[in-house]
């Protein structure tokens, strides 16, 4: 076990160099350079001054020279500062970031289980009943749905009509002025829309998923054998069948470790949320190489070790891979 | 069966909804200051909340090229002169100032009372140290070039600055209302590791307080300013990407000063509710939107087919479809009533019959009757390129292709990505016609943007424009300090354009700001409304936000 586990972490270096290799080419084979927004069409810069600013940021220098500077400063666990005319540390634009983007995330997987599962599995006892057919027609709605719209109407609804919730960001602006349960709740309140309109299609998929594992399961032999030695039927589906029905889900779980660090650019630009994926997003759109290799280099690290994890999780559940 | 049932059941629900948002067409939350109230005397005090689409990325002046640092920049320093709300030059931190018979030389008079938000005196070293910070080859700045036109640079005692330049230049005056920066803080430090960029000290009415990073930024009045502490004690940015959520934030109450879209002034504002809670304004912003002609092209390089083009597109037509009539109609690169503005130019009202006539002069003929001209066996066809992100192109550019195949001349249009609209077409050349805008410049002098010697890869002459009497023209017009002598050469420059055509400018757009009403002293003014922002005040029953 020591030593598949050793191959494997050995293994992963050349491949994350792989990974930073091909990223970085590919996005300095983008047209277009970071000093670009801030020169190009701007009537008060010569075409010399664009040249001295380009070499400060040693973009006159051939690719491969770069990726080695890059590189060289990411063995040293430093990502470097970012080209946008702050210069502050990607790290420390990525920690600012992260805190929101993993707080929504994992609400909304939490939120997305707790209904999914239950919803799911009712749906695959019942089947055909009313109850399913509500259900399907739900994540027909819940799939065709665009989250920009349904938010919008929400906002407009809940938020700007009835005054229930906040419409944009994650605290007020007295925030700070706040007793500590009334700051929590605070939070709360603005998170509910958000949470809800994150969660809303991934519960309508989710939800289907579970329901097919289910049928899947309670045809199987073994359950008729339950049912047969006279078990309770809530016993047989809560016990028997719902633990073999959740494998595949687990498995997705694992496989959405990197996506806990990705946000949503049109969701969290409609909220007015500071989280991962506008950071991103503004990041290649203005190609700021380092703060764009930083956070591609992050998720390929946590690919990684999600994959690894999940196959780990493999091997001590299953002995043929384990001595594979 | 069971299925179409759904389907109608589904519909009903959503038309139910539908209308349910309908009838909720009235605002519960309303607030609603007494409109009859008389407005009381000025009182400090109350907070004003301010949308803003971006967040600020650095807070020295130097370095910052985005709006939003330029927003907050303008509240937190100073420059030493500033455009009053007329648009002519006032002092601001310079009390007066000379220039020297000759022109070279100006010399500017600092005010004695002015302190650093740290409480360290305002002195000429600091100016000096700005125009050193501006010009070391060191500084990744975008503003450089205009200072390096300096000769010398010299503090002659603590509150006089001379600056003299190798030739006249007559923006030069207004360059020095960049802000000013705090030597005492910034000498000797590297400069991009500054922690002013974060947490700016200035001399200005507000001084900056709190920055949460993609979220807001919050300034305080500052009570030992030199014009007086502003009225309104906090401002606060909060930053909300998306324009459809702040106008939903603004209507909630949670933003007292937004701009708005043309869409938002013209059909979502005109409701009672809202006329009460906030005042709207508009007044043309210092741009325009053009449609520019590559003339490299052997097709554009006949004065009449370009001529012909603006004949065949229907400006007012672009602003009523495009901006819902929130607009002016562009006639040259100035502002419509700004003091440089040409009022009587050629003009080029739509009329297709006169395109059809300069392109048959031209010699552009249908001759194989399928609706396009041709000429020599090729067709009167180019593709318009524009860039991804501005909608309000990308509609003009297909109103434009409607009007041109009326006339017979068929237009492709191509909308690319930003960066590669510039490195792809732009820069290279390799366009045909763009449209696209320019925006800012109060001064007139154009020169960058229309000089002959402009036309290298990556400067802003990129539609080729080279007339001999032009270029004399931006050259003088640039030299020359008396208003009178200036306008009549650029009045001789904007007949040069509207003769040639080398654009057909399309229109001016508006600023279409919008306050909550408590707020009072608002001047609607040629430079907009932010111009006497520090004198703006809610009085006292109407404040809102006690701290």
């Amino acid at each position: 076990m020591i030593s598949y586990l050793l191959k494997r972490l050995v293994l992963m270096v050349p491949l994350l160099l792989g990974i930073t290799l091909v990223s970085f080419v590919v996005i300095h084979l983008a047209p277009g350079e970071p000093t670009d927004l801030q020169t190009q069409l701007n009537p008060e810069v010569s075409a010399e001054l664009q040249q001295r600013l380009r070499a400060q940021y040693d973009l006159d220098r051939p690719l491969l020279v770069q990726y080695g500077k890059w590189l060289s400063r990411l063995v040293r666990l430093d990502f470097g500062d970012s080209f946008s005319q702050d210069r502050r540390p990607v790290t420390a634009k990525i920690a600012e970031r992260l805190p929101v983007t993993i707080l929504i995330n994992v609400l909304s997987i939490t939120l997305i289980l707790a209904v999914a599962v239950p919803v799911g599995i009712l749906a695959a006892v019942r089947r055909n009943s009313t109850f399913d057919r509500l259900t399907t027609l739900f994540v027909f709605i819940g799939f065709a749905t665009p989250s920009f719209w349904l938010a919008l109407l929400l906002m407009d609804l809940l938020g700007v009509r009835y005054g229930l919730f906040p419409v944009v960001g994650l605290k007020s602006l007295g925030h700070d002025y706040l007793s500590f349960t009334a700051r929590v709740f605070d939070i709360l309140r603005h998170l509910v829309l958000p949470v809800f309109v994150s969660a809303f299609g991934g519960l309508a998929g989710f939800s289907r998923y579970m329901r097919a594992n289910m049928l899947e399961v309670i045809r199987q032999d073994y359950i008729l054998t339950a049912r047969a030695k006279g078990l309770t039927e809530r016993r047989v589906i809560g016990h028997h069948a719902l633990r073999n029905a959740l494998l595949p889900v687990i498995t997705i779980l694992g496989l959405s470790v990197p996506g806990l660090i990705g946000g949503s650019v049109i969701f969290e630009t409609i909220f007015a949320i500071p989280g991962m994926g506008k950071l991103f997003y503004d990041g290649v759109m203005m190609r700021d190489y380092p703060l764009i290799m930083g956070i591609l280099v992050i998720g390929a690290i946590l690919t990684l070790v999600g994959n690894l994890l999940a196959d780990l999780g493999y091997a001590l559940a299953d002995p043929r891979i384990r001595r594979g | 069966m069971s299925r179409e049932l759904s389907g109608s059941r589904l519909l009903r629900w959503l038309m139910t909804f539908c209308c349910l948002l309908l009838i909720n067409a009235c605002d519960r939350r309303d607030y609603a200051p007494s409109v009859s109230a008389e407005d009381g005397p000025p009182v400090p005090g109350d907070t004003i909340l301010i949308g803003s689409g971006a967040d600020a990325v650095t807070l020295l002046p130097v370095l910052a090229s985005d709006s939003t640092s330029g927003d907050i920049n303008g509240l937190v320093y100073n420059g030493l002169v500033r455009y009053d709300k007329n648009l002519e030059i006032e002092g601001a931190l310079a009390e007066s100032w000379e220039v020297s018979e000759d022109n070279l030389v100006l010399t500017f008079h600092l005010r004695r009372d002015v302190l650093w938000h740290d409480g360290a005196p305002f002195t000429a070293e600091d100016v000096l140290f700005t125009y050193e910070l501006l010009v070391d080859p060191e500084t990744p700045t975008a503003y450089a070039d205009r200072y390096r036109q300096v000769a010398e640079a010299q503090v002659v005692d603590n509150y006089t600055f001379r600056v003299r330049y190798h030739e006249p230049l007559a923006p030069a005056l207004i360059s020095w209302a960049f802000p000013i920066h705090p030597r005492h803080l910034l000498e000797g430090a590297e400069l991009t590791r500054s922690p002013l960029a974060a947490r700016p000290v200035g001399t200005g009415p507000y001084r900056l307080v709190d920055w949460r990073r993609g979220e807001r930024i919050v300034l305080e009045a500052n009570p030992d300013y030199f014009e007086g502490p502003p009225y309104i004690q906090r401002v606060v940015y909060r930053v909300i990407p998306d324009s459809t959520t702040m106008f939903l934030e603004l209507q909630s109450g949670g933003l007292d000063y937004m701009g708005l879209t043309p869409l938002q002034y013209a059909m979502q504002t005109d409701t009672p509710a809202f006329r009460r809670r906030f005042r709207k304004y508009r007044y043309p912003a210092f741009a325009y939107t053009y449609l520019g002609y590559n003339l490299q092209r052997p097709l554009f390089q006949d004065r009449r087919v370009r001529q012909a083009l603006s004949y065949a597109i229907d400006k007012q037509e672009i602003i009523d479809g495009v901006l819902l009539g929130l607009g002016q109609v562009a006639d040259g690169p100035y502002t419509p009533g700004s003091w440089v503005h040409h009022p009587q130019l050629r003009q080029y009202d739509y009329n297709p019959g006169r395109a059809r006539e300069l392109l048959a002069e031209a010699g552009w003929s249908d001759r194989n009757g399928d609706g396009f001209l041709e000429k020599d066996g090729r067709s009167l066809a180019f593709t318009i390129v524009t860039n991804q992100g501005n909608d309000q192109r990308v509609k003009a550019g297909e109103i434009i292709q409607r009007r041109l195949a009326e006339v017979g001349v068929q237009v492709r249009l191509r909308v690319v990505e930003w960066a590669t609209f510039l490195n792809e077409f732009i820069n290279p050349g390799n366009f045909d016609a763009t449209i696209l805008g320019w925006s800012g410049g109060i001064d007139p002098d154009v020169y960058n943007v229309w000089h002959s010697s402009k036309t290298g890869p990556g400067e802003l002459n990129f539609i080729g424009f080279k007339n001999a009497e032009a270029d004399e023209l931006l050259e003088q017009g640039r030299r020359t300090f008396d208003l009178e002598e200036r306008r009549r050469i650029y009045h001789r420059f904007q007949e040069i354009l509207a003769e040639e055509q080398p654009y057909t400018f399309l229109y001016v757009p508006e600023s279409l700001p919008v306050v909550a009403a408590r707020f009072r002293g608002i001047e609607p003014a040629a430079a907009g409304i932010m111009h006497n922002f520090i004198r703006w005040y809610v009085p006292a029953e109407e404040q809102k936000y006690r701290r």
